[in-house]
């Protein structure tokens, strides 16, 4: 998922008008000095993509130099919700009169835009959702290239804090939005000052994956994921693999079967070691798929599941036969194959390997499982 | 499709109009074929990034029907695609779906159709987020000796044309359907939605929902997770579906049971 960091969200805001604090990024401790001295008494934050940063103890105010080192200190090495800390924000101090909370994200329901806004902002958004349902407005915004004036003060006028430059902040996030094919992005709070400006004090943005070959600019701002090194190996090669803590490998073609596969594991008395998907325009790289399983020292036994639509099975199965010859590994293997290509798919698992691939998922699962123990 | 016996009347492919191929007449446009041929869907093999140039084209020219197999279009294109067809009244199916199966009769797209120990004509309407469950849940009924009346791929994607309510809802119209199995996956609020809705439809209606032992996957962010409520988790969509009396299988192999206990529908 293409996370950017809060400072980085935020110049897209500034680019598009938005106020934002005056900040700096600092990497070492080093910078620290020079840095208070362009910004003055000011907040730490931790640059990583994900949420609760203050809970972690990851956002902290410092007055003075020596203050700021200290902070910055404890900030940086720190691991938030499997992030390590390398990039501290210094930011100033904002004088803060309201805060609010604004969004706009996909809905699913209504195929398009929604804004999401509460005069209540500055805490978690589920926290508001919960304290005071009542002040959050959900606003489904037609399609189009800007967001007009007229919607927003429809949808979000009637609330005492929504001012002339309130609305300016949401057309200018719309803006935000379309422009860089977000998924969503987050201003929390949206803080309103005692001069009635409008400044952005926090920014969460995620991106499409979709449209980053669109978005060529943004693409080395994207925050690094939390991946496993097989996993960050796998999605060099094009391939979805996410590390579980069972020992039955999976191998299967599309998302959906693939959970399937893993669901089926666990309903026979098993625990998959791994979601891998190969479907899709993946499906002809089912050789590299094999290799990143085997890396895996748990795995005691592999389910090869393929129901083949587009994917076709005798291509993805001839891959795997092909490795596995290649590699050799010594590793019980249960076939099940079906869909497009299954009768020269099964001829070549029965010739190449001399292993009977079963009819039945739920056959080759309880197999699968059964050689695991 | 052509074998199986589906009336495609020609294709679209700007590079190549004027041409024939398989015995079948390239048009320029879908604007362009109208003017010569007559069609009710549009079935899109399409790059991503000409999606939505396609759908505009297909829309003008007046189809009823847009199917799209494309996978990793641009969110935001998609909004616009729906936004597009909604003003023309096209329905829109997918994208990223595998496409559509009434066996016996035609199909579109990339499900095996003609493979008949997937599919054989019957009575039973499957929707599928995924091609590859689908094809899984079609090869069960039809070795349970259920066969389907229609296979509606919607497609795996985040924002789709017809969600898994709306094909509830086809599918209820559709005299040919006696149950429908809907296969849904964990993530977004689709199956929650379609739950709600089948309390007004008088046929059974079965679920599978992937996904019951995944690590908790992609979230939208703090405001998706808001806009969907508490839905997308397995267990969100399992209250849901069992609250409004639609039995949900723990695997696919469950189904044709759960089917079977519902009397008016015969095996073959």
């Amino acid at each position: 998922m293409a996370n950017l960091c809060e400072y980085n969200g935020k110049q897209l805001l500034a680019k598009a008008g938005i106020n934002i604090p005056k900040g700096q990024i600092v990497t070492s401790l080093d910078e620290i000095d020079n840095a208070f001295r362009t910004i003055g008494s000011c907040v730490l934050k931790a640059q990583v993509p994900a949420g609760k940063r203050g809970k972690a103890g990851g956002i902290q105010r410092a007055d003075n130099q020596g203050e700021a080192i200290e902070k910055a200190k404890t900030i940086f090495g720190m691991t938030i919700d499997g992030h390590e800390v390398t990039q501290i924000l210094l930011e100033e101090i904002a004088d803060i009169d309201t805060e609010c909370y604004v969004a706009i994200t996909n809905d699913t329901r209504t195929k398009g835009p929604i804004l999401v806004f509460s005069s209540m902002g500055g805490m978690d958004v589920e926290e508001i959702s919960e304290k005071e349902p009542t002040q959050m407005v959900f606003a489904p915004i037609p399609m189009g290239n800007t967001l007009s004036n007229d919607f927003v003060e429809d949808a979000i006028g009637h609330l005492s804090v929504v001012s002339k430059e309130v609305i300016r902040a949401i057309q200018r996030l719309f803006d935000v939005y379309r422009s860089n094919d977000a998924e969503l992005v987050e201003i929390n709070p949206l803080v309103i000052t005692g001069n009635s400006e409008i400044i952005a004090l926090d920014c969460k943005l995620i991106l499409d994956d979709s449209s980053l070959y669109r978005q060529e600019h943004l693409q080395k701002e994207i925050a690094p994921e939390k991946q496993t090194p097989l996993e960050k190996r796998a999605a060099q090669s094009g391939l979805k693999y996410i590390e579980l803590d069972g020992n039955v490998g999976v191998i299967a073609n599309g998302a959906g079967l693939t959970m399937t596969t893993m669901d089926a594991i666990t309903y026979f008395g098993g625990q998959p070691a791994n979601f891998l998907e190969i479907g899709g325009e993946a499906y002809t790289r089912s050789k590299e798929a094999l290799e990143i399983l085997l890396q895996n020292p748990n795995i005691k036994s592999i389910l090869v599941n393929f129901c083949g639509a587009f994917a076709r099975t005798d291509v993805m199965t001839e891959g795997i036969v092909k490795a596995w010859k290649e590699l050799k590994p010594d590793i019980p293997v249960f076939f099940s194959i079906n869909g497009t290509g299954y009768l020269e798919a099964r001829a070549m698992v029965r010739e190449e390997l001399h292993l009977e691939p079963y009819d039945l998922m739920d056959e080759a699962v309880i197999k699968a499982v059964e050689a695991a123990r | 499709m052509l074998k199986y016996g589906t009336s495609v009347i020609g294709g679209v492919n700007p590079r190549k109009a004027g041409q024939i191929h398989l015995g079948l007449p390239v048009f320029a446009s879908a604007c362009d074929a109208i003017k010569e041929v007559e069609f009710h869907t549009a079935l899109f093999f399409v790059p991503p990034s000409a999606c939505k140039q396609a759908t505009i084209d297909a829309c003008e020219a007046g189809a009823r029907v847009i199917i799209c197999l494309t996978e990793h279009i641009p969110v935001q294109d998609v909004m616009e695609m729906v936004a597009v067809a909604r003003l023309h009244g096209t329905q829109i199916i997918g994208p990223n779906t595998a496409g559509m199966v009434t066996p016996g009769e035609a199909f579109a797209g990339i499900m095996p159709g003609f493979n008949d120990k997937v599919f054989q004509e019957g009575s039973i309407g499957v929707i599928s987020r995924s091609g590859s469950l689908g094809t899984l849940v079609c090869l069960i009924l039809t070795q349970s000796g259920f066969g389907q009346s229609a296979f509606y791929g919607i497609g795996g994607d985040p924002i789709i044309g017809t969600s898994t309510r709306e094909a509830l809802k086809y599918l209820n119209e559709d005299p040919k359907t006696r149950a429908v199995v809907i296969c849904g996956e964990i993530g977004g609020s689709a199956e929650e939605e379609a739950a709600d809705y089948a309390t007004h439809i008088n046929k059974p209606v079965v679920a599978f929902i992937a996904g019951k032992s995944s690590p908790e996957g992609k979230k939208m962010g703090h405001a998706g997770a808001i806009v969907s409520g508490n839905s997308g988790s397995y267990q969100a969509k399992l209250n849901s579906l069992e609250k409004k009396g639609i039995r949900v299988a723990e695997i696919p192999s469950q189904i044709p049971d759960l089917l079977g206990s519902y009397a008016n529908l015969a095996r073959a």
